[in-house]
């Protein structure tokens, strides 16, 4: 077990890398900073100077890979491609193009977005997992058929009318929560409530659907069968056989995403001006802070190589069947 | 008028072209044909087909260009079809079926004086004299277009009622599905036609531009996204997912690792990553984008091509695991005994086999992207601002919300259009993976 997950920390590595080339690439040489600095000061009506002194403010105007002007050790270390790229491997995400610190405002607005992602998921799961139940248990009647067409038409509809919607309805019409913001502390709640619905309900088509799927595989399995002819009633057989066992890929596939709660959710985040991470991606997209994007883009990519890891391990812990060598 | 080819138009065309050429070779072939069969017998996805069929229709329609002579605009074969709605603007909001604007402003009375009044509307209800025998009005014109539309799909019909009184072999199509969908699709669009001729029945937006033209231009835009992406991507995914299964090795490891890497960026931001450095180049390369819709139309290549990117990882690890099944099996290793090269047994035993994945998959990706489009354009990373897409309609009525009395026009239009277009295409995706999943084959 440890030497698997040694092997699997250190397999992890050379996707960051790749992950790290992929996006000092996208960044720095599709387009070399003269660009970006020009699209940072308006296009036109630019001097070369000030564009030297936008890239010599924030270090941008270091050669990409190799120094000739330093000695030593500095031809690697004094370039671009080290100070943008590889500090990310220790996590020092250096300053945003417009001053900031960001790995002070990651730490500070990690919560927000974990307020709503966490409660979101679990609510989510604990909703679906009922009604993929119910559509289970009634099999074979009309009540399946209308949750089953339910959910195909709840997920056709977009994420964006959820939000408006209740927005609109809870919102401005009931006047029951505010329509957005955040405040910190307990005070959070209020603010938290609607956008945590929101989320619940617009995943309610795919994960009844997806969860349904995993239900009714397990119900045809022998072991079912065996329960049924021992005289066991239905919800019995659902409740203590089927669904221990449908748990396996359920909680696997949660696992996986868990550390990604971390990022937050753009959607929600920026429509209920929630200062959490995804709205402060969302900023530095339409900012066009190069910086922040970068950091995010990192931090994405090791959340989720920490998710698949996670659910490696999950795997042996929830199913005696799987070792992992 | 001289045509005008864009990017994305060629390569729609070369879509439906390959997919006539698919459907041509299918129709020899009895273990294609029979899925096929499957669907057009299951009810939802007859009807879902033909809501599809007409979408397609009027996206393609949207597709094919001109350079009008004088101004140099670039309009479609649709724009000039629905000329009417298209250059019947207004001032500003209007409301659905509204004779007058939503917005007061001084007008000068007959008799001289000046009154803060909502005036009437350029062409919306401007037949009527008197603006109170609206709804009369509107039922009666509703009435002719339904008459109309019942008359044109009956027309239709009676062929297809003889000729299948002639064939008994299709008697178990559903017939009165098709023919109920295919009737109420004209009334529908007959109705819609008449009416709004006369009025605006989506209303109108911000700057008096028909809401109705706007949903109907943002099908072209839906459907790219929708197919376009699954096409740019299908030969990469295809190729190295059917590589890695059949070679397995450091090839195999190669193509994992690649897609791993791809696949540990998270999807939104490396779009908006790619979308931010598209918008530098274009900055920089100004020149090169001199024309707006041919900017517009790049920028809508370039999201496919980037959504193309960052989903192509899931279909490849399927048809890698379904490659390296396939290729244990006793006829690939009798056609490997008998010295069948390599490149031979991909093509010709590998991947025919590995059809039914793809075709599940494009399909199912199909509404996800559709919706995914949206969400995109709303958080400025999707298609052109000047591009008419659902996305950008709702982005751009959303900031309305807060208007008192609302505008809740634009938003209703997009979502509705939205939601029609996506539910047929999950409807039918439905029916194809039940027809085409081996694992769910018929007992």
């Amino acid at each position: 077990m440890t030497a698997y997950l040694i092997r699997r920390l250190l397999y992890a590595f050379p996707i960051l890398i790749g992950v790290n080339l992929i996006t000092f690439l996208l960044f720095f040489v599709v387009n070399p900073p003269d660009d970006m600095a020009r699209m940072q000061l308006g296009h036109k009506y630019v001097t070369q100077e000030a564009i030297d002194k936008w890239k010599h403010e924030r270090g941008y105007d270091l050669p990409l890979f190799y120094n000739k002007q330093a000695e030593g050790i500095k031809t690697i270390t004094q370039t671009i491609f080290y100070q943008k790229s590889l500090n990310l491997f220790l996590f020092r995400f250096g300053r945003s193009d417009s001053g900031r610190n960001i790995g002070a405002d990651i730490r500070e607005r990690m919560w927000p977005s974990l307020a709503i992602a966490v409660p979101s998921l679990f609510l989510g799961l604990a909703v679906n997992i009922t009604f993929a139940l119910l559509l289970v248990f009634f099999r074979r009647s009309y009540l399946e058929t209308a949750g089953v067409t339910g959910c195909v038409i709840l997920m056709s509809i977009s994420a964006l009318f959820y939000i408006i919607a209740g927005q609109y309805v809870f919102g401005k019409l009931m006047r029951l929560v505010p329509i957005s913001g955040y405040e910190s502390g307990l005070t959070a709640i209020k603010f938290v409530i609607l956008p945590i619905l929101v989320g619940v309900v617009s995943g309610i088509g795919s994960g009844v659907r997806w969860y349904r799927t995993l239900f009714l595989e397990e119900i045809e399995k022998d072991y079912v069968r065996t329960a049924r002819a021992k005289g066991l009633s239905e919800p019995l057989v659902l409740f203590r056989h089927v669904l221990p066992n449908a748990m396996i890929p359920i909680l696997t596939g949660v696992v996986a995403i868990l550390p990604l709660l971390f990022m937050g959710s753009l959607l929600t985040e920026s429509f209920f001006s929630i200062p959490g991470l995804g709205s402060y991606t969302i900023e530095a997209i339409n900012r066009q802070d190069f910086a922040i994007v970068r950091a995010m883009v990192f931090l994405g990519s090791v959340l989720y190589i920490l998710g698949l890891l996670l659910t490696d391990i999950s795997y042996t812990l929830a199913d005696p069947r799987v070792r992992l060598q | 008028m001289t045509p005008v080819i864009l990017w994305t138009d060629a390569l729609l065309f070369l879509l439906v072209a390959a997919i006539v050429v698919l459907v041509l070779y299918a129709r020899n072939q009895e273990h294609l044909r029979r899925p096929w069969r499957k669907i057009l017998r299951d009810r939802k996805g007859m009807a879902a087909l033909i809501i599809l069929t007409a979408f397609t229709a009027i996206g393609l329609l949207d597709s094919v260009h001109f350079r009008s002579d004088g101004g140099g605009e670039v309009v479609s074969l649709f724009d000039i079809w629905v000329t009417p709605l298209k250059t019947r603007t207004e001032k500003t909001y209007s409301a659905p079926f509204a004779t007058h604007l939503y917005t007061k402003e001084y007008m000068t009375l007959p008799d001289g004086s000046r009154q803060w009044r909502y005036p009437r509307l350029v062409y919306g209800g401007a037949h009527l004299s008197n603006p109170a025998e609206k709804w009369r009005d509107i039922t009666m014109t509703a009435f002719t277009g339904i008459i109309k539309g019942l008359g044109l799909g009956a027309f239709f019909m009676l062929p297809l009622y003889l000729f299948r009184q002639k064939k008994p072999s299709c008697s178990d199509v559903p017939w009165g599905t098709f023919s109920t969908t295919v009737i109420f699709l004209s009334v529908f669009g007959f109705t819609l036609a008449e009416l709004s001729l006369k009025y605006h029945v989506l209303g109108t937006d911000k700057v008096g531009e028909d809401v109705l033209y706007q949903t109907l231009k943002s099908i072209r835009t839906g459907l790219v996204i929708g197919t376009l992406t699954t096409l740019v991507m299908l030969p990469f995914a295809l190729m190295l997912g059917v590589l890695a299964g059949y070679f397995r090795g450091w090839i195999d490891d190669l193509i994992q690792y690649t897609y791993t890497t791809l696949n540990s960026i998270p999807g939104v931001l490396l779009i908006a990553a790619s979308i931010l450095m598209i918008q530098v180049y274009m900055a920089a390369h100004e020149d090169q984008f001199a024309n707006l819709a041919v900017r517009a139309d790049m920028r809508l290549f370039f999201l496919c091509l980037i959504l193309g990117i960052t989903s192509w990882t899931g279909l490849c690890r399927l048809l890698r695991a379904e490659t390296l099944k396939l290729r244990e099996l006793e006829y690939i290793q009798a056609a490997r005994a008998l010295g069948v090269s390599h490149p031979l047994i991909l093509i010709r035993h590998i991947v025919p086999n590995l059809f039914h994945i793809v075709l599940i998959s494009v399909v199912l990706d199909f509404s996800g992207l559709v919706l995914a489009e949206a969400v995109l354009s709303y958080v400025n990373i999707g298609v052109d601002p000047t591009t008419q897409s659902w996305g950008n309609m709702i982005n751009s009525a959303r900031l309305e919300l807060a208007r008192d009395p609302i505008v809740w026009w634009t938003l209703l239009a997009a979502f509705l259009f939205m939601f029609t277009f996506v539910l047929s295409a999950n409807l039918f995706a439905d029916t194809v993976r039940d027809a085409f999943d081996p694992r769910r084959a018929e007992t």
